[in-house]
Order: C-alpha cells, then sequence, then structure tokens
C-alpha cells in the first residue's frame, strides 16, 4: 500500500506544485492520477520513489516513510516508465533491460534469461534484444521501457504518460497490453496521464485532480461517470460534451448505442442483460 | 632542387647532419611532442575532473563559460613571454602557459559531454536507481566521450602552438628552426621548421579525430 | 607607469595597427562564410568535407603559416597582408561550421510555411532564414572576432607591428609592465569587439533580447592557434 499523509511541494521561488494531498494507494491495483499540466500529477507520482521530495508531509509505502529510505535503492526496487521511455541510447535493449538487475547484484546470465522472458511478456521478438533503442519502432521502444520496468521484479510500477508520445493505434495496442499484463502479474500501479478515456481504461480507480494537486473526485471509474462531483468533473469527463451521453436506437432490429451528437458508437449485445453489464 | 623558397626547405631538410644529435630533427620533434603531452596531461588532471564535476551538478556554469571565452581573449605570445621574464629559465613558466592555455579547452570539453547528455536519459537513468557516480561514468561520460575527446584536441593544438612559441624565449622544440632562421635570416631553416611544426599539429589533430570518431557511442 | 607615459604614442599606434589587421578577416570571413555554409549544407558528404578541412586548417599554428604566405604569394615577411590573409584563413575555419550549425538550427517549418506565403527564394533567405540564423551566427562570429584579435599578436615575432610588438619588445628588453600591458590591451580589445557585437546583436535582432538565449551545443572550439 502507497500513503500521501498532507503532501505539499512547494519550489524555491514560491511556486506551489502540491498544497495538501493525501491518498491511500491500495496494493495490486492500478491507480490512475488524472489531470491537466499544473494539476501537480508528476510530482506527486515522483515522490514516490524520492525523484522528488515533499516540502511537508510524508509518502508512506507500507507504512513506511520513504523519507527514511535510501533512494538509490529505494529507486531500484520500483519499476519506473516514463513517456519516450528513457531507454540508455547507447545501449542494446539487452543491456537497458537488464541494467537494474546488474545493479542490484544479479548475474549477468540470470539477468538476461529474465530479460528474454521479459521481452516474450511484452510482447517483442528476442531478435530486438541486439539493437539499440533508436532503431525500434516508438510502440516498440515503449515495449522496452516497460520490460525494463519490470525487469527487477518490483511491486510498485510508476508509470509517467508511457503511452503519451506514440500514435494513437498503438497506444490502444499498448493500453490492451497493459490490462493484460497487469490480469496476470497484479502489481501496484500508479499512472500518470492527462487523457481521462486513457485513465478511465487501464485505472481500476480514478483519481482527477485540479491544479495544485487538489482531488476534485476520486473513486471507480464508472463512479466518477455515474456522479460526478461538479461542473469540473464533468467537463474534464466530457459528461456535458454529450459524447458520454448514449440512448439507444433502433436500426434494422438491432439496438445501437448512440451518443448525443447522433454519432453512432456501437451495438448493444442482445445477449446480456443491463444487470449483468453493471457488476 | 629548385630555387624556390619550399625547394630550399626542403634541400635543408635532406641533409643527412640535420637528423642526428640533440638539435636534430629526430630530439626537436621529441622534445615538441614531450613538451606537449605534460602540458595537456597536467591540464587534463586539473580540468578534466572539475568540468564533469560542474557538466554533472550544473554549478559553475558561467565560471566555466567565462573562463572558455576569456581565456580565448588572451594572446599565447603575450604570456610565454611575461611568465619567461617573471619565472626565469627553466620549465615552470613555459609549462604553466601551457597549462593555462590548455585548461579552458579541456574544462569546456568535459563540462559540454556531460551537459550534452539527454536531461531525459538522465532522469530515467537516476530513476532507475543509478547513484550520481554511475550516472556520470555510465551514461553521461560515455554518450559525451566524443566532446570530450573533442575539448583533448582544442587543447594538444593549443599546446602544439605554444610549445613552438616558447621556442622564442629560449625553449626547445621545432620552434627552434623558425626562431634560429629568423634571427640569422636563414629563410630555408625557418620555412622548414614551419613545415615541420604544421605536419606535427595535423598528425597530432587527425589522430585524435580519429579517437573522436572511435568513441562516439554506437546506437545514438 | 612611466614606461606607459613615455610611451603611449607607440602604444596607440600598436592598437591602431592592431584594428586594422583584426578587422579585415573577421568582416571577410564573416561574409565568406555565408555561401560556404549554404554549400555545406546542400550534400551530407560536402558538410563532413567542409567541416573536416575547417577543423584540419584550424589545427595549423599561425606562425608557421604567416612564415609559410609570403613564399607563396611574393609578398614580404613584415606585410601585414599575410597576417591579414592567413587570420582569414583561420576566421573562415572558425566560422564555416558555425554558420553552417546556424542555418541548420532554422525551424524547416518556418521556412516551408514562409515559401507557402508567397517568398521568393531570395527574399526567403534575407528576410527570413538569415534573422532566424542570426543568434547561433552572432555566436560564431563573437569567437571569430576575439580569437582573430588575440591571434594578431603573433605577428609580433616576425616584426609586423600590433600590440604583438610590446611582447616582443618587452622580453627583449626585460620590461615586464610592457608585456602585461601588451597581454591586457589585446584582451580589452577583443573583449571590447565582443561588447559590441553583443550591442549590435540586439539592436538587430530584438526579438532575442527577452527569454532564455538558445542553447547552442558542440562545436565551439576553445583552443586558438597561435
Amino acid at each position: 500500500m502507497i500513503g500521501f499523509e498532507n503532501v505539499r511541494k512547494e519550489y524555491p521561488g514560491g511556486t506551489v506544485a502540491v498544497e495538501d494531498f493525501t491518498l491511500e494507494i491500495p496494493s495490486h491495483r492500478s491507480v490512475v492520477l488524472v489531470g491537466s499540466s499544473g494539476s501537480g500529477k508528476t510530482t506527486l507520482m515522483r515522490m514516490i520513489n524520492r525523484m522528488v521530495d515533499p516540502t511537508a508531509g510524508r509518502v508512506l509505502i507500507d507504512g513506511e516513510d520513504v523519507a527514511h529510505l535510501d533512494p538509490v535503492q529505494l529507486r531500484r526496487s520500483i519499476g519506473y516508465v516514463m513517456q519516450a521511455s528513457g531507454l540508455l541510447p547507447h545501449r542494446t535493449v539487452l543491456d537497458n533491460i537488464t541494467t537494474v538487475p546488474v545493479l542490484r547484484g544479479t548475474s549477468r546470465r540470470d539477468a538476461r534469461t529474465r530479460a528474454a522472458e521479459l521481452l516474450e511478456l511484452v510482447g517483442l521478438d528476442q531478435q530486438v534484444a541486439t539493437r539499440y533503442p533508436a532503431q525500434l519502432s516508438g510502440g516498440q521502444q515503449q515495449r522496452v521501457g516497460v520490460a525494463r520496468a519490470l525487469a527487477a521484479d518490483p511491486d510498485i510500477l510508476l508509470m509517467d504518460e508511457p503511452f503519451g508520445a506514440v500514435d494513437p493505434i498503438v497506444r490502444a495496442d499498448l493500453q490492451q497490453e497493459l490490462l493484460r499484463l497487469q490480469r496476470e502479474l497484479r502489481k501496484t500501479i500508479v499512472f500518470v496521464t492527462h487523457d481521462i478515456d486513457e485513465a478511465f481504461l487501464v485505472g481500476d480507480r480514478v483519481v482527477l485532480l485540479r491544479p495544485g494537486g487538489i482531488i476534485a473526485q476520486q473513486g471507480a471509474p464508472r463512479e466518477i461517470l455515474a456522479r460526478p462531483a461538479d461542473d469540473f468533473v464533468s467537463r474534464f469527463v466530457g459528461a456535458d460534451r454529450g459524447t458520454r451521453t448514449l440512448h439507444l436506437e433502433e436500426v434494422d432490429g438491432r439496438r445501437v448505442v448512440v451518443d448525443a451528437d447522433g454519432r453512432a458508437t456501437g451495438v448493444l449485445d442482445h445477449d446480456r442483460t443491463a444487470g449483468e453489464h453493471m457488476t | 632542387m629548385n630555387g624556390s623558397p619550399l625547394g630550399q626547405a626542403l634541400e635543408w631538410m635532406a641533409d643527412p647532419a640535420r637528423w642526428t644529435g640533440p638539435s636534430g630533427i629526430p630530439a626537436r620533434m621529441l622534445e615538441h611532442l614531450g613538451y606537449t603531452a605534460l602540458g595537456v596531461l597536467v591540464a587534463a588532471l586539473i580540468a578534466i575532473p572539475l568540468g564533469l564535476l560542474v557538466g554533472h551538478t550544473g554549478r559553475g556554469k558561467g565560471i566555466v563559460v567565462m573562463a572558455a571565452g576569456a581565456a580565448r581573449a588572451l594572446p599565447t605570445l603575450g604570456l610565454v613571454t611575461l611568465f619567461a621574464l617573471l619565472m626565469g629559465i627553466g620549465l615552470t613558466a613555459p609549462l604553466l602557459a601551457f597549462v593555462v592555455l590548455a585548461v579552458p579547452s579541456l574544462l569546456a570539453g568535459a563540462y559540454s559531454a556531460v551537459e550534452s547528455a539527454d536531461p531525459a536519459t538522465v532522469d530515467a537513468a537516476r530513476a532507475q536507481g543509478m547513484t550520481e557516480m554511475q550516472i556520470l561514468t555510465r551514461v553521461e561520460i560515455p554518450l559525451g566521450l566524443p566532446l570530450l575527446i573533442g575539448g583533448l584536441r582544442g587543447a594538444t593544438v593549443q599546446v602544439v602552438a605554444t610549445v613552438m612559441l616558447a621556442a622564442y624565449v629560449g625553449n626547445g622544440g621545432l620552434g627552434r628552426y623558425i626562431f634560429l632562421g629568423l634571427g640569422s635570416q636563414d629563410y630555408p631553416q625557418m620555412i622548414a621548421g614551419s613545415v615541420l611544426v604544421i605536419a606535427l599539429a595535423l598528425v597530432l589533430d587527425l589522430l585524435l579525430l580519429g579517437v573522436q570518431r572511435l568513441t562516439a557511442p554506437r546506437g545514438v | 607607469m612611466n614606461w606607459l607615459q613615455s610611451n603611449l604614442d607607440q602604444i596607440v599606434a600598436y592598437t591602431g595597427a592592431h584594428l586594422a589587421q583584426s578587422l579585415p578577416p573577421i568582416l571577410i570571413a564573416f561574409l565568406l562564410a555565408l555561401p560556404f555554409a549554404k554549400l555545406a549544407n546542400a550534400a551530407g558528404w560536402l558538410r563532413t568535407g567542409i567541416t573536416t578541412a575547417s577543423g584540419l586548417m584550424y589545427a595549423i599554428p599561425s606562425l608557421p603559416l604567416f612564415v609559410l604566405l609570403p613564399g607563396m604569394l611574393g609578398t614580404g615577411f613584415r606585410s601585414p597582408v599575410n597576417i591579414i590573409l592567413a587570420l582569414t584563413l583561420y576566421g573562415l575555419a572558425l566560422m564555416v561550421p558555425s554558420a553552417s550549425d546556424a542555418f541548420r538550427s532554422v525551424d524547416r517549418d518556418v521556412l516551408s510555411s514562409a515559401t507557402a506565403q508567397g517568398y521568393a527564394p531570395a527574399a526567403r533567405f534575407w528576410a527570413v532564414e538569415l534573422p532566424l540564423a542570426g543568434p547561433v551566427l552572432l555566436a560564431g562570429l563573437r569567437v571569430v572576432a576575439v580569437s582573430t584579435v588575440s591571434l594578431v599578436t603573433v605577428g609580433g615575432v616576425l616584426g609586423v607591428p600590433s600590440l604583438g610588438m610590446l611582447f616582443v619588445d618587452g622580453f627583449r628588453r626585460g620590461i615586464p609592465v610592457q608585456i602585461l600591458t601588451g597581454v591586457v590591451l589585446t584582451a580589452v580589445l577583443a573583449l571590447m569587439l565582443d561588447a559590441l557585437l553583443v550591442l549590435a546583436g540586439r539592436m538587430l535582432m530584438p526579438w532575442t533580447r527577452r527569454g532564455a538565449p538558445r542553447r547552442s551545443r558542440g562545436r565551439e572550439r576553445t583552443g586558438a592557434a597561435a
């Protein structure tokens, strides 16, 4: 479990990135921090592995204050995936994936074996192992980034807009891949994005932030959609734009789901009842 | 041989007597190389660690940039003659001039080598749990090595030229031929000395250029 | 100080000669570098060739060049023409790669949108490309100016009048103050020229006045061919 207790971040010069933030993130679930730029979402996430230290308040992992942990050891125990993957450009894919295990003292041979498994896990061909990051497509780089983050088998995975730099089709692909991985691995995932659709897709829980790290609303995606706390949330999730207000229309004996602007978004499944959908 | 200045210089060089003894071409060439190596080495010991530190921490950036700029404005010949006059004959005066003139280039090279690393890559390395030393030695230095060698190249070229000028105040090296020739209006000797210095400078520069190419990180 | 007072006329004369040998190479190198840089940017192999040649040119110490040029040009050893020509070559060696970087630093999208707006090639160069390359060009020109002023002094050992004569004369006569005066004046002259260029840049490129200066990467070499 990850806990934020009255966390504040103020930069020299007086900019307040986060005013007063408290949150509990349960283990083995994926939690998405979503907000526009200036909401402090990345700052908050980077406090977990001490890339940022809070000005006030505490960040706890399983009850232990991270401020008392050695930052280097802490970071090695937490997976981190970032936009544009942050791979080392002068190391091969294999060397990139084995970096952390080798730093932690795993033998090079074991690390390589593990890397081969990881490549398979993230859906990459073994051939890419000897390539350099620049020789891969954006989507492939992002997969390597995920494999690298998983290399030391961390309990916690931090993901900072990991799919922000790839095109929409590849992004959708990677999002599905992440959902599959999470069903298999059950990590505690903290995911940061500004894309509400992505947040609803990958998050078990979604935390919607206003500027300054103020929580506008948190809960399961369906709860937020069903009962937006205020206008800010409504606007953010797009409830007011009509794209989320759907109704049914009968077309040739099938029921088609249509949004407020009259655009068809899908076909209702005849074999399942509304009750089953809700569970 | 013909009567052109270059032809006369070649004739001067072709004399077997020029190739033996303490004032022969091989001895002068070795002297020149020795002074250059010593000057660059001492300067490197001072400048490279400092440049890496500044590049990694980002502190003192302004001073490095200013030092590099100011050093360019310092006339080499002025330093050489001034130090010689103040400190007298011996190795100290010229060595001090070599070091003073080589440091800025090395400092700027080491600094820009570290600074050239993509901040996102460095951030990712830190987020993965690399220590600051590991970030420096495994990420920043390998990625910036060509720039570091570039600084070394600049310093070497600078010191080769300064060693030549140091012959004016009585030191050895290939500059001797130029100044002896100048004093006795022996133009062939002057031109021969000039050709030799140019050859030495070009060979060293090409060698370091080769090293620079070889150290370019793969994959980038 | 006595020495300074009694030699003021001489110093002024040397400073004038120094400027007369510094300014032409700086100006010529800058103007010639522009077409060379455009040529270099026309093809990758040209760029590699021209930058490599520039690097090697810069590696050649200046005094040997001052000695060799008279034989090739038929000028006398003590002619300032040798100094001006040699320093133009060094100026080009510094300025061409720098100008090539400058033109490459201009955003392609801005150029193509200028074309789309109807700029003819020549007008686009003068009105869009050159001003946008300005900041990086200026950085290169500043390096050329400072290094040229410093290199002029080397002609002193050949007897070409400049502030370098103060080193030669001061060393021969054993007057440290004379050498020190020469060092300080050379540095002041270089830094004043540099400051003038910065000022001119601000006036010609008002859009660069505010905000963070563009970070220039790489090529700048700090060694001077003394």
